[in-house]
């Protein structure tokens, strides 16, 4: 496979007009998610770097689409800023290189981390787009303003569709103030079906939890944890509020910001499943309420480890991975309305293996027809999320 | 504001048409009677006005299905329509189509507050969630001033907003799933109830489409729990810019009040003496802000705030110290454009988004531009997010003063677009600002957004002359259009 290097939006365009089909990159660090590509090209992003806009008193960053995540990170931080839906870095479950990934990668793929329960994911935060389309047109998407119902909003389509429909050049996201503290509350030994109890019970107070995860640890009772972040003495009001909703005297555990914040960091880069060969790692979205259930059903499947995050909506399961990643097993045993992901397996199986859940024929064919309005002759990763 | 010309073969079929949606939906469910569709007539921009072919009223989804596949077959173009709140004109009828009213859909269908969700059929009123969940300590968080009649199957056509989505985002960021019903015929489940979706976000795309790619039949919304305290500051400063810069500022401070609304001094005197609200009447400018959380957190951050204001000049500062008081305050804000709509014989709302810190200087443009225009002005609008409501005031029975408020008014939304901002931040383009789309959009940009109608309407049966500007002959979108461009040489001719 040639690379070729696109230095500008243009270039981009002049490369997509060549009619050559391509591979999307920006560090790379996500070419391993979804159903392999075969393209004849490459084209990597990665000259499309750099902040082309920060107004920290209007919320708003703009940056190319190939611009580290770290970078954007760190500005923010500088002014007591941060993306709200608290991208995930994965390369540990990915098996790549750690602090890689771009903006354009996890706007492409809408990977959001454990706020995403109160906050919104990737695609409540992109307010604006540049990108090409299949055509080898310039288009762009949205504004620079967080309130805009101009038009349909092709930022929410474009965000999460792996690169499918178009190239993002320049993406434009809200930007929120990062919390001044957080401390994390710890209950241990609670099973599935207790822990999702009081995690509904906390996500369903005023107590404005931000994070609710249940992690069992081998050999030790599983954590039940919620987080709560804010202004200092709202967070402890807060806990003193959430306390009294569970009905709970005293905390199994209190752990301050430094221990929290390095717990929910795991938790957003599925460290508990990260680094285990031969295995195949899915994400299930579901409802709190059926994650018990679920939980308890997949516990059969031999050598299965899960854990919840989402205050319940996101099951995170790593088995054997065997020929198929267990692909009939466990979407077999999904409840109605859940769709499970397969984050983690071989080429071969993700080539095979639907990696994204199938939907009903009728959904499915507007749904390419809608890929097609961008990209008609499926020149931009073909194949990477249908066959 | 011209329609596109009706198709007289669909006219002539009326008859044909009455019949067989007679059949689909029987009894009272079928209005064909010319009085009786006059309820139909119009929506909140009721400048414009049009009477349908008819007005159809199905119960089920079945009979939608039915009904959109009946007209797909005539030719027959399709309106949706919710409370009819729209104040762009998104269920201003045509001559040649039908008004698919969605009101017999107002069920409830399920809560799950385990899973802070609920199902609501599309024609429940927005207020209506909320206070079906308000016992439980839940509530449905945008809150369109005209949430008591306006419906979530609207809501999420327009993707409606409010004054709270300064926090908490607007329909599209507080809604589930959707069910839709497309010109097929075909029920579709876009999302469900959990928080990811698998493939291309098509709910977010249906979200604010404005009933141009398929009807909504069934909405699942996220709910929230109600905050522990809400409490309102009343701050008035001597200049809209003084105001403006405490926006920005608050902002600055790492602070996101729950709601940050400014009005202008006519605002603030036609709102006081309708509604006495206890508006100070010696400032040029007023903000309310909103802060909700623990007792202890809003305390602090009103302390904040308080600093801030006076940092910046303020002149007045009352807090709310009871929730009645709270809700006088927004009483006021509320009932802004009736307050309006007692001193102006007419008056047209504009929706222009800004960037925060282009306040001062798009206010002064709006207020020479009123000087310019000889029409008077007053400005409610949502200062924490940048989303502008200058309201026009006019008299339509004077000659000309129509023609020139919406001048006027496109004059602000291009000031809008020229400083980095948008045509509408949450009442839709509908056929308000369908002509300026050109100022925000490129024609590719455009065209990628037509293919997408396609997709899901080939025919264009869904509410047509909505969104985007008309074309100027019977053309597959995308394919040849008339600029609309800021270079259109003929900006004032009629294009059709």
């Amino acid at each position: 496979m040639t690379i070729i290097e696109a230095d500008s939006e243009e270039s981009v365009a002049d490369i997509i007009k060549q009619g050559n089909t391509l591979e999307i990159a920006g560090s790379g660090s996500k070419l391993g998610l979804g159903r392999p590509v075969t393209a004849s090209n490459r084209l990597s992003l990665r000259g499309l770097s750099g902040i082309t806009l920060y107004e920290p008193a209007e919320l708003v960053l703009s940056a190319k689409a190939a611009t580290p995540l770290a970078e954007i990170e760190a500005i923010l931080a500088e002014r007591h800023q941060a993306l709200a839906f608290e991208p995930p870095d994965l390369s540990r479950l990915l098996g790549t290189t750690a602090n890689h990934q771009t903006i354009g990668g996890i706007v492409a793929t809408n990977l959001s981390g454990p706020r995403r329960c109160v906050a919104g994911g990737v695609r409540d935060h992109v307010l604006g787009l540049r990108a090409v389309n299949g055509r080898g047109e310039i288009f762009r998407a949205g504004g620079r303003v967080v309130k805009n119902v101009t038009g349909y909003d092709l930022c929410k389509l474009l965000t999460g569709s792996y690169g499918t429909m178009a190239v993002f050049t320049e993406i434009t996201l809200k930007v929120l103030p990062a919390p001044e503290t957080e401390e994390s509350l710890v209950l241990a030994g609670l099973d599935e079906k207790a822990a999702v109890g009081v995690m509904c019970q906390a996500m369903g107070s005023s107590a404005g939890i931000s994070g609710a995860a249940w992690v069992p640890h081998q050999g030790m009772p599983p954590l039940t944890v919620l987080r709560l972040e804010g202004f200092g003495p709202s967070v402890e009001a807060r806990r003193q509020r959430l306390l009294t909703r569970l009905a709970l005297h005293a905390p199994a555990d209190l752990w301050t910001e430094d221990k929290s914040r390095s717990f929910w960091r795991d938790v957003r880069d599925v460290i508990p499943l990260a680094g285990q060969p031969d295995r195949a790692v899915w994400k299930i979205s579901l409802t709190p309420p059926q994650a018990p259930d679920l939980l308890g059903k997949l516990a059969a499947l031999p050598g299965s480890q899960a854990f919840l995050d989402w205050g319940g909506a996101l099951l995170w399961l790593s088995l054997p991975c065997g020929a198929d990643a267990q692909a009939h097993a466990v979407r077999a045993l999904l409840p109605i309305g859940a769709h499970a992901m397969l984050m983690v397996a071989p080429a071969a199986i993700r080539t095979e293996q639907p990696v994204f859940q199938p939907q009903p024929p009728a959904q499915m064919a507007i749904e390419n027809r809608v890929r097609q309005s961008f990209d008609p002759d499926q020149r931009l990763n073909p194949g990477r999320m249908t066959q | 504001m011209r329609m596109p010309d009706p198709d007289q073969k669909a006219i002539a079929r009326r008859h044909e048409l009455i019949d067989r949606l007679r059949r689909i939906v029987p009894g009272e469910g079928v209005i064909v009677d010319h009085d009786a569709l006059a309820a139909y007539d119009c929506d909140a921009l009721s400048a414009y006005r049009q009477r349908p072919l008819a007005a159809v009223l199905p119960e089920t989804v079945a009979q939608v299905a039915d009904i959109l596949r009946l007209c797909r077959d005539l030719g027959i173009k399709v309106v949706p329509r919710g409370g009819g709140t729209s104040l762009s004109g998104g269920s201003l009828p045509v001559a040649d189509g039908i008004i698919l009213a969605m009101g017999r859909f107002n069920k409830i269908v399920s809560v799950d507050l385990d899973n802070r969700s609920a199902r609501v059929q599309p024609g429940v009123t927005n207020l209506a969630i909320s206070k079906a969940v308000e016992a439980s300590g839940f509530y449905y968080a945008p809150d369109p001033s005209s949430q008591i009649a306006c419906s979530i199957g609207g809501n999420v056509s327009e993707n409606a907003g409010g004054v709270h989505c300064l926090k908490y985002g607007m329909t599209s960021n507080n809604v589930l799933g959707l069910e839709i019903v497309t010109i097929d015929g075909e029920v579709l489940r876009l999302g469900g109830d959990g928080m990811d979706q698998t493939g291309l976000d098509m709910l977010g795309l249906l979200v604010g489409a404005e009933g141009l790619l398929a009807v909504v039949t069934e909405v699942t919304v996220r709910l929230l729990p109600k905050p522990e305290t809400q409490r309102a500051a009343l701050i008035g400063f001597p200049s809209n810019r003084s105001a403006a810069d405490a926006v920005a500022a608050i902002i600055a401070a790492g602070i996101i009040p729950a709601a940050m609304e400014m009005m202008d001094r006519p605002a603030i005197q036609f709102t006081e003496d309708f509604v006495h609200a206890g508006y100070p009447l010696t400032v040029e400018a007023l903000l309310i802000v909103e802060l909700d959380g623990p007792a202890v957190e809003v305390d602090d951050l009103l302390a904040r705030i308080e600093k801030i204001a006076e940092e910046c000049g303020s002149e007045t500062l009352t807090v709310s110290r009871t929730e009645a008081e709270r809700l006088t305050f927004w009483a006021g804000r509320k009932a802004a454009f009736p307050a309006v709509g007692r001193v102006a014989r007419d008056y047209m709302t504009m929706d222009g988004t800004i960037p925060r810190a282009q306040l001062p200087d798009v206010l002064d443009h709006i207020a020479e531009l009123s000087d310019h225009y000889g029409l008077r002005v007053a400005n409610v609008f949502h200062a924490g997010d940048g989303n502008l409501h200058p309201l026009i005031m006019f008299d339509a029975s004077l000659p000309g003063q129509l023609e020139a408020a919406e001048k006027f008014g496109a004059d602000i939304l291009r000031k809008c677009v020229a400083v980095g901002g948008v045509l509408t931040g949450e009442h839709g383009v509908g056929i308000e600002k369908r002509d300026l789309m050109g100022e925000q959009f490129s024609e590719i940009d455009l065209a990628q957004q037509r293919r997408l109608k396609d997709v899901f309407d080939p025919q264009g049966l869904f509410n047509p002359g909505k969104v985007f500007p008309l074309l100027h002959r019977c053309i597959e979108g995308g394919h040849q259009m008339v600029s609309a461009g800021a270079n259109y040489a003929f900006a004032d001719l009629p294009r059709f």
